[in-house]
C-alpha cells in the first residue's frame, strides 16, 4: 500500500520533535529575570525610571511593527524580542535622558541594529548596544549628564552623587586630585546593592546577579561568557593595582561599579550574537574583559562595556570558524597510527 | 542616440556609487556636508571628463602592456590642475577636502571608466560617458551629503553663504561622523535597490540586484544556503 496514505507513516522535514522552548517562553524569561534589577531602577530614579523604561519597550515594538510591516514579513512582535531590547536599552541610559531620544535609540537599536539584517536571530550586534552606543556617539552631553541627586539607600546612608564612581575616578585621575572614594567595605557594600549614580538598569549588581541566578537555573544562558569576562577584568584589575595603586582601583570596585555585571551578564550571553561553542564562549568573554579593562584603565571614556561588547560581536563569525568542533568520526588521533607510534 | 544613452545612464543605471560601488573612498570620507560633496564631485567630473577625452585620443597608441600607468599619468595631470585651480580660487573648500583632491588619482571610478570605456571607444561616446558618469557621481554624493548633513547638523550649506538652518534642531551626531557615512550608504543602497526592484516589478521585468551587493554572496552568515 501507498506509505504515504497511511497515517502512521507522516512524511515531514526536520524536526520532528518539538520540545516546547520557544522564543517567547525564553523572552518572558529574561523579561522576569530583569524585574529586580527594574525595582532597584525604580526605588533609586523613581519617575525617570518608569518614563524610559515604558517609552523604551513601547518605541522599540513599534519600530519593530512597523518595520516588519514594512517589509511584508509575518509581524513577530508577540515573540516579545522587542520587549527585552527596549528594556536593556532602557537600563543603558542615564535617567535624565529626554524621551525623544529614547526614542531615537529604539529606532536605530531595532531598525539598524536588527531589521535591516533580517529580524530576530540574523543580527551580528546586539540590538540594545547598538541604539546605546548611537545615543552616546550622537547626543555625548545628554547621555553623561549625571544630575546630582539624593539616594534614599536602604543603609539609611544619605548619599549625593554627581558623576558616576567611574567617571568621577576619571576626572580625578586626569587632574591629579585625590580619589573621591574610599573604597573601604561600607563605599563598595553601598555600591553593590545598588547605591550610586549610574545607567538605570547597571547601578545594583546584586541585582543583577539575582536575576541572572534565575536565567541560569532555567539553562538560558551558561556560566561560561560571565566568568571569563568579569575574571578577566579582575585579573588585569589586580596586576595593575599591584604594580600601579596609585593610578587605580580596587579590583572590587570594578566589579560593583559601572556596566560591567549589567554586559557581562545580559548583553554578551545574548543568544544571537555570542560564539555558539563553550570554548568560543570562553575567548568571547575573555576579549570583552581585556578590552573592558583596557578602556577603562586607560581609555578616553570612563566605562567600556558596550564597546567592548559591540567589538567582541564583530569577532563572533571568527571565534565561530576556530573553534568548531570536530566531527565525530573525523580528525584527531586515529587509534591505528597510535599503536604504531 | 547612442549619444545619449551613454550619457544618461551614468545618472541611475550605473550609476558610480549606488549601481557600480566604485569610488568609495572619497564617497565616505568627504559626504559630511553638501558643500564638500559638490566639491568633491565637480572636481571627479573635470578629471573624468578630461582623463576620458585624453584616453579616448591615446587609445591607439598606448601599448596595452602598459596601459595602466599611462592612464594613471594622464590622470595625475589633470589632478594636478584641479589641485591648484582649487587651492588658488575655492581655498577654504580646498582646506577642507584637504588630502582627498589628491586622491581622486586613485579613485577607481576614473581609472574604470578610462580602462572600460574610454580606452575602447571614439571620442564621442568617450566625452558622454564621462559627463554622464561624472554627474551621477556628484549627484549621489550631493544625495548622500544632503541626508547627512541634514541629520547631523540640522542645515544644508549649497555653497557659501547659500545655507539653510533648522532651528532648534539637537543634532545627531553620529551622521556626520565616520560611521554614519556607513551607514547613510547603506541605507541609500537598499532604497536604490528596492525602488528598482518596484519599478521592475511594475513593468513585469524580473530584476536580480548586483551581485556584490546580495545577501546571497555574503560568505559571513551563509543565510542564503
Amino acid at each position: 500500500m501507498n506509505p504515504q496514505a497511511d497515517p502512521r507513516f507522516v512524511v515531514s522535514p526536520s524536526p520532528h520533535v518539538h520540545s516546547g522552548v520557544t522564543v517567547r517562553r525564553i523572552m518572558l524569561d529574561v523579561v522576569i529575570a530583569m524585574l529586580p534589577a527594574l525595582a532597584v531602577a525604580l526605588w533609586f530614579f523613581g519617575w525617570n525610571a518608569l518614563r524610559l523604561v515604558s517609552a523604551c519597550v513601547v518605541g522599540c515594538v513599534a519600530v519593530e511593527w512597523l518595520c516588519r510591516r514594512g517589509m511584508r514579513r509575518d509581524i513577530g512582535v508577540t515573540d516579545l524580542s522587542a520587549v527585552v531590547t527596549g528594556m536593556l536599552l532602557a537600563f543603558n541610559l542615564p535617567p535624565t535622558l529626554p524621551t525623544w531620544m529614547a526614542v531615537v535609540g529604539c529606532a536605530v537599536a531595532v531598525g539598524l541594529g536588527k531589521q535591516v539584517f533580517g529580524g530576530i536571530g540574523y543580527n551580528p550586534f546586539n540590538p540594545a548596544l547598538v541604539g546605546r552606543v548611537a545615543l552616546t556617539i550622537s547626543f555625548p552631553v545628554a547621555m553623561t549628564r549625571w544630575t546630582p541627586w539624593r539616594v534614599p539607600s536602604p543603609l539609611s546612608i544619605e548619599a549625593v552623587t554627581t558623576a558616576t564612581p567611574l567617571g568621577a575616578v576619571k576626572t580625578a585621575l586626569s587632574s591629579g586630585e585625590p580619589m573621591p572614594y574610599a573604597f573601604d567595605g561600607r563605599t563598595l557594600l553601598d555600591f553593590f546593592l545598588g547605591n550610586q549614580n549610574g545607567c538605570l538598569g547597571e547601578v545594583s549588581a546584586a541585582a543583577l546577579l539575582l536575576g541572572a541566578a534565575y536565567l541560569l537555573a532555567r539553562g538560558w544562558i551558561s556560566w561560561h561568557i560571565p566568568v571569563t569576562y568579569v575574571g578577566t577584568v579582575a585579573l588585569l584589575a589586580a596586576a595593575v593595582r599591584a604594580t600601579d595603586p596609585a593610578h587605580s582601583i580596587p579590583v572590587a570596585a570594578h566589579l560593583v561599579t559601572g556596566g560591567l555585571m549589567l554586559g557581562a551578564l545580559y548583553m554578551a550571553t545574548d543568544m544571537v550574537t555570542s560564539p555558539m561553542t563553550k570554548r568560543g564562549h570562553l575567548v568571547f568573554g575573555a576579549g570583552c574583559g581585556v578590552l573592558t579593562f583596557v578602556i577603562r584603565q586607560w581609555g578616553g571614556y570612563p566605562e567600556g562595556v558596550s564597546f567592548s561588547i559591540l567589538l567582541m560581536n564583530a569577532c563572533t563569525p571568527l571565534i565561530n570558524r576556530y573553534t568548531r568542533p570536530r566531527v565525530f568520526g573525523h580528525g584527531g588521533r586515529s587509534p591505528a597510527r597510535k599503536t604504531t607510534a | 542616440m547612442t549619444f545619449y544613452r551613454e550619457l544618461i545612464k551614468g545618472l541611475w543605471r550605473e550609476n558610480p556609487i549606488f549601481r557600480l560601488v566604485l569610488g568609495m573612498c572619497p564617497t565616505l570620507a568627504v559626504t559630511t556636508s553638501v558643500e564638500n560633496s559638490l566639491g568633491m564631485g565637480m572636481a571627479t567630473l573635470f578629471v573624468l571628463v578630461c582623463s576620458n577625452l585624453v584616453v579616448s585620443l591615446l587609445r591607439n597608441l598606448i601599448p596595452a602592456k602598459v596601459r595602466i600607468p599611462c592612464f594613471i599619468v594622464v590622470i595625475a595631470t589633470f589632478v594636478t590642475i584641479v589641485d591648484l585651480f582649487m587651492n588658488a580660487f575655492a581655498h577654504a573648500l580646498h582646506g577642507s577636502l584637504g588630502l582627498f583632491i589628491p586622491l581622486i588619482v586613485v579613485n577607481c571610478v576614473i581609472l574604470g571608466r578610462a580602462e572600460a570605456f574610454a580606452s575602447k571607444h571614439a571620442l564621442w561616446l568617450s566625452l558622454a560617458d564621462g559627463i554622464g558618469m561624472g554627474l551621477g557621481f556628484t549627484l549621489g554624493l550631493a544625495a548622500l551629503g544632503a541626508c547627512r548633513e541634514l541629520l547631523g547638523a540640522g542645515s544644508l550649506t549649497v555653497w557659501g553663504d547659500i545655507k539653510w538652518a533648522l532651528e532648534g534642531y539637537e543634532p545627531f551626531l553620529l551622521a556626520i561622523l565616520a560611521p554614519g557615512g556607513f551607514i547613510a550608504l547603506g541605507c541609500l543602497l537598499g532604497v536604490m535597490n528596492h525602488v528598482q526592484s518596484r519599478l521592475a516589478a511594475r513593468s513585469g521585468r524580473h530584476v536580480t540586484p548586483p551581485q556584490h551587493l546580495d545577501c546571497r554572496h555574503c560568505v559571513m552568515c551563509r543565510f542564503g544556503k
